[in-house]
């Protein structure tokens, strides 16, 4: 489903240009769960913003679904991450002057394929019944990205993204966290990746992938 | 649609932030339509009056020094041949109201001076001669209720308010005149007529033509307009200032909008749609809110026009569909404009920049240093266009550039103000004071700049009026000494009253007049008689050695200042007054709110040139205490009609009310644009207030009470409104010197000396204190009310 080769990415910074990612070639089938750890720094997120057209890499190449999206413009992009692709965010980063109900709605109605049988089913799993009408400064942390969740799961994206998602949640909060995103991931088919320097979260991750100083390596 | 509806959502969740908006746009536009629609009602009136007038587009004949024209003459040319038509005009009081009589003769007269194209055309000759009689009057006029005057009034629209247009004998009925004012000579003349010179004395005088009273108001249009778009620019603040704040406060939001697939462009056209959905709300109030504006500022204005230009104005405003679509397209436009900015910031922000809103502080020093920098450069230009530009327009180039530059300068003024008070202080609070004040001046400098250009125009504008109030009560003093004036049906009565006021009173001195051209311009020639009440009191801004004794001898004359001004006259200049009449200019006197150019000249040569010259007025010095004497004496003798003797008093107190009905409009403008610029603070101070929480907070964890910081939030606005002020001062002294010794000499014709008045600045700064103290307690009460869990959230993971 989703096949990353030779990626590279170098940012300017003071001190010279510092090399991100560095000939990074990876791939996933639907379905399949990845863990992407790392320490601060190491690339996490460069790649997944790359992976989810949010950012454009300096060479190499990115197949979705068989399409090469690192060329498409910005109108291309911003369609595949509407239709295909959902991003979880550690800052949740949800609408505040919408409600609950309405930020979960959002992307599928973007997407013009929200099914109000399958939000209800979500917002119930998600545990938010009876928060709808409620606006995210209501909510807390955890109900929040519980939220965030539940927006991209409505769209059914084949590829979920999740950048350190319980990076902002207490150990407790961001388990139950997870375990919800894996068994919804597993639900819709969802192909998930997730970053995270939590080794112990990790684990739970059917397959784990290391990065260092923009490498890619085996867990 | 839900990327719109998602946009929209916004304002639901900040209702205050979208009634700001709404209201300063609507503030904006309604200023600006409404001195617009003021405007284009009294271009109406002028096009009306252009159209009818229509005397006014026609030579005409008249007697060299005003005065009816004796039916003789009218006979002589009709005998010789020449095309000519009678005409009678002339003042009526009907009701306590003032009407303009124009009597024309239907059969002569040409078909465009009466309504439909005249008895040519569509008036029935029948009806309009027999009979009672009828009258013309504008649509919408109420005369003559009960039925005095014995005439069929017509309303019609192509009559100008305050005109009454009939037949030539109706005329001379309603205004006891039987002699024609002047004749129209007709524009089709028969070959071979003899030389009119050798017809008849009477003058020839070109057509004035109706645009001359629309020349002739020009200024004060232009005035109005200059104040109605320092308004609108004002509002513009408000509305920049809120648009900016709310995409700054969804800078997040559009980050997660995008990265959930929304693509720039749709972003970008949603926010656009965004903007022009509140311009048309807010556009549609601002122009149901200028109709209300210039409704009430109408009957003014139309007072002011009257009698300072003799131009009629409706009272009434009509309701233009063309007038509201350009004030919704001014909202529109002024709506786009504000949102400019901030839809480009829009445009260029990277996908992934931080999603907190930006470090105004940070971002802003650079644009506070190109501001400045323009500021400077416009100051310079101000400066350059005061000391060499000629011309109105550059005059309010002039103005406009000196309050842009010195609104642009002052975020960097107050910046190193507040830096230098801060290097003063002690104390950790009130470092912390300081520094967080100049941290939120970014925020608050849209609202300052507006305050600065509220406060240096009311400051400019108070200090003209007041110069010009001082000036001109001073002049009054001086021009108005005898105690009473006498008007006379003729010459000949008015030497009788002369002859036997002359054992009662100490002098009458008769007020003899000519009109004349000089230049090609309309100049009224004064005669007077060899006295000291000239001599001492005649208020002279430039003269010669022992002028008075050469004026009375016939050697010079003396000029008003607008004449003075119009012709490029200077002491020793020669102007031809009529043919073998030539004197050289011996002193130049100050005429306030005369439009028109004068000259003063002994009697005798008057007479001697001009006759026959009008005397039929006279002023009389005598003793204050026997002025009531004097009066009963006049009229046991004369039975003199209501209004023909009148004591100084009643012509001052004449004069200040026109002047203050002048100034009125200008006065309520001025406080409404200080309104307008009071709510641009308050607007900012509340759009601020919600993202002053992780700035005070702290302060509260380490133990300042929330009252505390509470006052020291209203404390800082006012601080900040004090140094404005401060800034405002010198602009608006700028101002004021600029309309006086530029605006005003061009739209004038005279110079004012400019005179401070420090109370009424205190006054001001005052008013500024303490609505700027009820726009910044509402969010200090907010904070002062905002519980302790609030606070917390700063400090917590979860914000």
């Amino acid at each position: 489903m989703l096949n990353v080769t030779d990626l590279t990415k170098t940012y300017a910074s003071t001190e010279g240009p510092v090399d991100v990612l560095r000939a990074v070639s990876l791939g996933v089938t639907g379905g399949e769960s990845v863990a992407l750890t790392g320490e601060s720094g190491s690339g996490k997120s460069t790649l997944l913003h790359l992976i989810g057209g949010l950012d454009r890499p300096d060479s190499g190449e990115i197949r979705f679904f068989g399409e090469e999206i690192t060329a498409l413009g910005d109108a291309a992009r911003a369609r595949l991450r509407r239709d295909r692709v959902g991003l979880v965010f550690q800052q949740f980063n949800l609408v505040p002057s919408l409600t609950v109900s309405q930020n979960i709605a959002l992307q599928a109605r973007l997407a013009r394929r929200a099914d109000a049988g399958w939000i209800a089913e979500l917002t119930d799993r998600l545990g938010l019944t009876g928060l709808e009408a409620r606006y995210p400064e209501q909510l807390s942390g955890g109900q929040q990205q519980r939220v965030a969740i539940g927006r991209t799961l409505a769209n059914r994206p084949g590829l979920i993204l999740a950048d350190e998602p319980t990076g902002n949640l207490d150990e407790d909060t961001g388990d139950a966290v997870l375990a919800l995103m894996l068994e919804l991931a597993e639900t819709t088919g969802a192909a998930l990746i997730m970053a995270t320097h939590s080794q112990r979260l990790a684990r739970r991750f059917a397959r784990r992938i290391h990065i260092r100083r923009g490498r890619l390596e085996a867990a | 649609m839900p990327a719109f509806l998602t946009i929209l959502s916004h304002w639901r969740r900040h209702p205050g932030q979208l009634a700001t908006l709404i209201l300063g746009l609507a503030l904006a536009t309604a200023l600006w339509s409404g001195v617009q629609a003021i405007n284009e009602e009294a271009r109406q009136s002028y096009a009306r009056a252009a159209g009818m007038l229509g005397a006014n587009g026609y030579e005409r004949l008249q007697m060299p020094g005003g005065g009816p024209v004796p039916l003789a003459d009218y006979s002589a040319l009709r005998r010789a041949g020449w095309q000519v038509s009678p005409v009678i005009r002339g003042e009526l009081e009907a009701d306590g109201e003032t009407w303009r009589v124009m009597g024309v003769e239907p059969l002569t007269a040409p078909p465009d001076m009466l309504p439909n194209g005249g008895l040519q055309a569509g008036i029935d000759p029948g009806a309009f001669l027999g009979g009672p009689g009828q009258a013309f009057v504008a649509d919408g006029a109420e005369i003559d209720p009960n039925g005095q005057f014995g005439l069929e009034f017509i309303p019609h629209p192509d009559i100008a308010p305050g005109l009454i247009v009939t037949d030539i004998g109706v005329a001379a009925r309603l205004l006891d005149q039987t002699d024609p004012s002047f004749l129209i000579l007709l524009p089709d003349q028969p070959a071979g007529l003899p030389d009119l010179a050798s017809v008849t004395d009477l003058v020839r005088v070109e057509p004035q033509g109706g645009e001359d009273l629309s020349r002739l108001t020009d200024s004060f249009h232009l005035n109005l307009t200059a104040f109605g778009f320092l308004s609108f620019a004002v509002g513009l603040f408000i509305v920049h200032a809120t648009i900016g704040l709310a995409f700054e406060q969804r800078r997040p939001v559009f980050r997660t909008l995008r990265a959930i697939g929304l693509p720039l462009s749709r972003l970008i056209l949603v926010l656009l749609a965004e903007v022009t959905l509140l311009a048309l709300l807010a556009g549609g109030l601002g122009v149901a809110l200028g109709y209300l504006v210039a409704a009430a500022l109408l009957p003014d204005v139309a007072g002011t026009l009257r009698n300072l230009y003799g131009a009629e104005i409706d009272g009434t405003l009509a309701f233009r569909p063309l007038w509201a679509g350009v004030g919704l397209g001014i909202a529109l436009v002024g709506a786009w404009l504000s949102a400019a900015q901030a839809l480009w910031q829009v445009a260029r922000m990277p996908l992934l920049a931080p999603a907190q809103p930006r470090a105004w502080a940070i971002a802003s020093a650079r644009s506070t240093r190109l501001q400045a920098v323009a500021g400077v450069l416009l100051l310079a230009a101000s400066g350059a266009a005061a000391l060499v530009g000629t011309g109105l327009v550059m005059g309010f180039l002039c103005l406009g550039a000196l309050l842009l530059g010195a609104a642009l300068l002052l975020p960097g003024a107050l910046s190193l103000a507040l830096r230098g008070i801060g290097a003063r202080l002690r104390g950790p609070l009130a470092e912390w004071v300081i520094a967080d004040t100049r941290q939120q001046l970014p925020g608050l400098s849209l609202a300052l700049m507006a305050l600065l250009l509220a406060l240096a125009a009311n400051i400019g504008v108070s200090t003209m009026v007041g110069s010009f109030r001082l000036t001109f009560l001073g002049w009054l003093d001086q021009r108005l000494v005898a105690e009473l004036y006498v008007t006379a049906a003729d010459n000949e009565e008015a030497a009788e009253i002369r002859a036997f006021l002359a054992p009662l009173v100490d002098a009458t001195l008769p007020i003899a007049n000519a009109e004349t051209r000089i230049g090609g311009q309309p100049v009224f020639v004064y005669g007077v008689v060899d006295h000291a009440t000239y001599r001492d009191h005649w208020p002279l801004l430039e003269t010669t050695p022992a002028v008075w004794d050469r004026v009375a001898t016939g050697q010079v004359l003396l000029v008003n200042e607008q004449m003075a001004r119009a012709q490029e006259l200077s002491l020793g200049d020669g102007v031809d007054l009529a043919p073998g009449l030539s004197l050289p200019v011996g002193g130049v006197y100050s005429d306030y709110g005369n439009p028109t150019g004068q000259a003063i000249m002994s009697l005798d040569l008057l007479e001697r040139h001009f006759a026959p010259v009008d005397q039929s007025r006279s002023a009389v010095r005598v003793d204050p205490e026997q002025r009531q004497d004097v009066i009963a004496a006049l009229d046991a003798a004369f039975a003199l009609p209501e209004g023909a003797v009148v004591d100084q008093q009643s012509v001052k107190q004449a004069s200040i009310r026109v002047f203050e009905q002048t100034f009125r409009v200008t006065g309520a403008l001025n406080i409404l644009t200080l309104g307008v610029a009071t709510f641009a603070l308050l607007a900012s101070l509340m759009t601020l207030s919600s993202m002053r929480l992780p700035q005070v907070a702290p302060l509260w964890a380490l133990g300042q009470t929330r009252a505390r910081l509470a006052r020291i939030e209203v404390m800082k606005t006012l601080a900040l409104v004090v140094l404005t002020g401060a800034v405002a001062l010198p602009v608006g002294l700028a101002l004021a010197w600029v309309l006086l010794a530029v605006v005003n000499v061009e739209a004038f014709g005279w110079r004012l000396p400019m005179q401070v008045f420090p109370l009424d600045w205190l006054r001001l700064l005052g008013l500024a204190l303490l609505t700027s103290t009820l726009a910044a307690a509402y969010p200090a009460v907010g904070l002062l009310r905002t519980p302790p869990a609030h606070l917390l959230k700063v400090f917590s993971n979860e914000r």
